[in-house]
């Protein structure tokens, strides 16, 4: 199903125009009213006249996270405080939050596309929806929340963090779909064998997972545990929230609401853009937002846009899975080591429950990856030889995926700690000062 | 005899025996005898008790990864020289032992043994008359 026909099925030259129009107006918007902006495409020597086509687009700076936090809390907003409706903000591991202020308009916005991505995972207004991320600052609880809402869907604003009660509102309340973390996901699992349910006792068909990035065995894993369709959804509060891009029935890439948000693939060390298929750092234009509205944002994801029409009817550009973030990116005696590379071998071993805690240290000025995972408990033995055939099978793998060898350490169940929300997977010990 | 026998995998890390060595105290489950072996990240705890089934139940519950594997059990005098005849007669008959642990009380002692072929070595300790129970 297809909830706007006229922006998702839209033909190329329609929407390159709509975005040019949007893009030019945008400009506008910020130059007058956002004096950083104002500033940078002064020193560019370029005004709001250079900006005809979305081509243009290419000559407009770039907005980083940096210049979120330099700008902390509200620099970069365009809109009067008066018009602001509601003001999210993300977690700050490492200095100020970013702190993102909505229109009355954005929040129409991102119901619409939410709606969107909602009606492409199958949600209809006879189903009942649990949304299962945080309520609160992050954008994920609200975001989806709202689309559920819009699509007239029931929704159960079950949030994070009562995983039992969620088990009996899932079997009780007969609930169809689900939106939360994908580890949520696998965790909700867990806790269902542990519970003694399975996937009979609930009723969900579809799910949207995203906020963190995961893989074509971790879907095919949540599918056949919870025993539902798995959907991407993807955003950033930065951008919006949840609804920037989804999966439709295909499965085979994220649909970009690019009447929207305006998608880019560069070169995260040169800035130069890419073409299709290319892999690079993803960069969004907000081309509607009022509230606080970014040019070229780089999203430090790393992904590529997909060529040709999909399937399902749709026209708007797909994106890939993102394969990894440029700043979470690890670089291991030289090797770029993406999570979700050990993440995919470990899901292809039923040997190993799907968690894992990679350490990274620095031993004799030798980089060195440790890979712990848990053993699942149908795979332990009373044998040395066994247990020690176990990591070696797991570490030759991860050998030939990785080009590095990791050293392997066999975890007993439940010990990695599990997380409700997203997951830190990565230990980085090296002290290189 | 084939007995049964618990094995429980260990991450290295300190006090992790002491917490299985706890959970057995605390539900008054004795220990018959146990061996440990080591890697350098992990190690296997092999446990000998009388009531097994609830012993691995307690150790479930309390999130240890527990099995249950067959073993043989036999007796031999507490001598020098009793162990060796014992073995030799196996190793000739060809079994091979995976691994072994035993513990002696005054007159004899008790052996643990793996072996590749459970039935094969349980036939030459019933013909060797070493079945110690």
């Amino acid at each position: 199903m297809i909830w706007n026909k006229s922006k998702e099925c839209m033909s190329r030259d329609e929407m390159t125009d709509l975005q040019g129009k949007r893009l030019r107006k945008l400009v506008d918007l910020v130059y007058h009213h956002v004096p950083f902006y104002r500033e940078k495409m002064q020193a560019m020597d370029l005004s709001p006249e250079d900006i005809r086509t979305i081509e243009d687009i290419r000559k407009l700076p770039f907005t980083t996270k940096q210049d979120l936090r330099d700008n902390y809390p509200l620099g970069l907003q365009a809109a009067a405080q008066s018009e602001i409706v509601r003001i999210h903000a993300s977690s700050g591991t490492t200095g100020n939050p970013t702190i993102v202020g909505y229109t009355g308009r954005d929040l129409e916005i991102w119901k619409e596309v939410a709606a969107r991505c909602l009606t492409a995972y199958g949600v209809t207004r006879n189903d009942i929806f649990s949304v299962g991320y945080g309520y609160g600052l992050f954008t994920g609880g609200l975001g989806v929340h709202n689309g559920v809402e819009y699509v007239g869907a029931s929704v159960v604003p079950t949030s994070t963090g009562n995983t039992e009660k969620h088990l009996r509102l899932l079997r009780d309340l007969k609930i169809t779909g689900i939106a939360c973390t994908p580890s949520y996901a696998l965790y909700l699992a867990e806790a269902m064998d542990k519970a003694g349910m399975t996937r009979d006792d609930i009723y969900l068909k579809t799910g949207a997972f995203g906020a963190e990035p995961w893989t074509e065995n971790m879907r095919k894993e949540i599918e056949s545990r919870l025993g539902l369709q798995a959907y991407n959804i993807y955003g950033l509060s930065e951008i919006m929230g949840p609804g920037v891009s989804y999966e439709c029935e295909c499965k085979d890439g994220s649909h970009i609401c690019e009447d929207h948000f305006y998608p880019e693939i560069i070169n995260p060390d040169t800035l130069e853009p890419l073409g299709r298929g290319q892999t690079g750092e993803l960069v969004f234009t907000t081309l509607t937002k009022t509230g606080m509205p970014l040019l070229r944002y780089r999203t430090k994801d790393l992904t590529s846009l997909m060529e040709g029409e999909c399937a399902c009817g749709r026209t708007n550009v797909r994106m890939t899975r993102i394969i990894g973030r440029s700043d979470d990116m690890l670089i291991i005696r030289g090797i770029n080591v993406f999570p979700s590379q050990v993440e995919s071998v470990i899901l292809e071993m039923p040997e190993f429950e799907p968690r894992y805690m990679l350490v990274v240290d620095r031993v004799n000025n030798l980089d060195t990856l440790q890979v712990q995972v848990e053993v699942r408990r149908d795979y332990f033995s009373d044998e040395i030889g066994t247990m020690l055939q176990l990591k070696k099978k797991l570490a030759d793998r991860l050998r030939s995926i990785l080009s590095i060898s990791a050293d392997v350490r066999l975890m007993e169940p439940d010990s990695i700690p599990r997380s409700e929300g997203k997951s830190v997977r990565i230990v980085d010990k090296r002290q290189l000062l | 005899m084939i007995i049964r026998q618990i094995s429980i995998f260990l991450e290295n890390r300190k006090g992790r025996i002491n917490e299985v060595t706890r959970v057995l105290a605390d539900n008054g489950i004795n220990m018959e005898a146990f061996c440990i072996a080591e890697t350098s990240d992990f190690g296997l705890m092999r446990l000998i008790v009388s009531e097994v089934d609830r012993t691995v139940s307690v150790l479930r519950e309390a999130g240890f990864a527990v099995i249950v594997t067959d073993v043989v059990s036999i007796s031999c005098r507490n001598v020098a020289g009793a162990l060796a005849s014992v073995l030799e007669i196996l190793a000739g008959r060809g079994i091979f032992i995976e691994y072994m642990y035993a513990f002696s009380q005054k007159e004899t002692a008790d052996v643990i043994i793996k072996p590749d072929s459970l039935a094969d070595c349980e036939k030459v300790i019933e013909e060797l008359g070493l079945d110690n129970r």
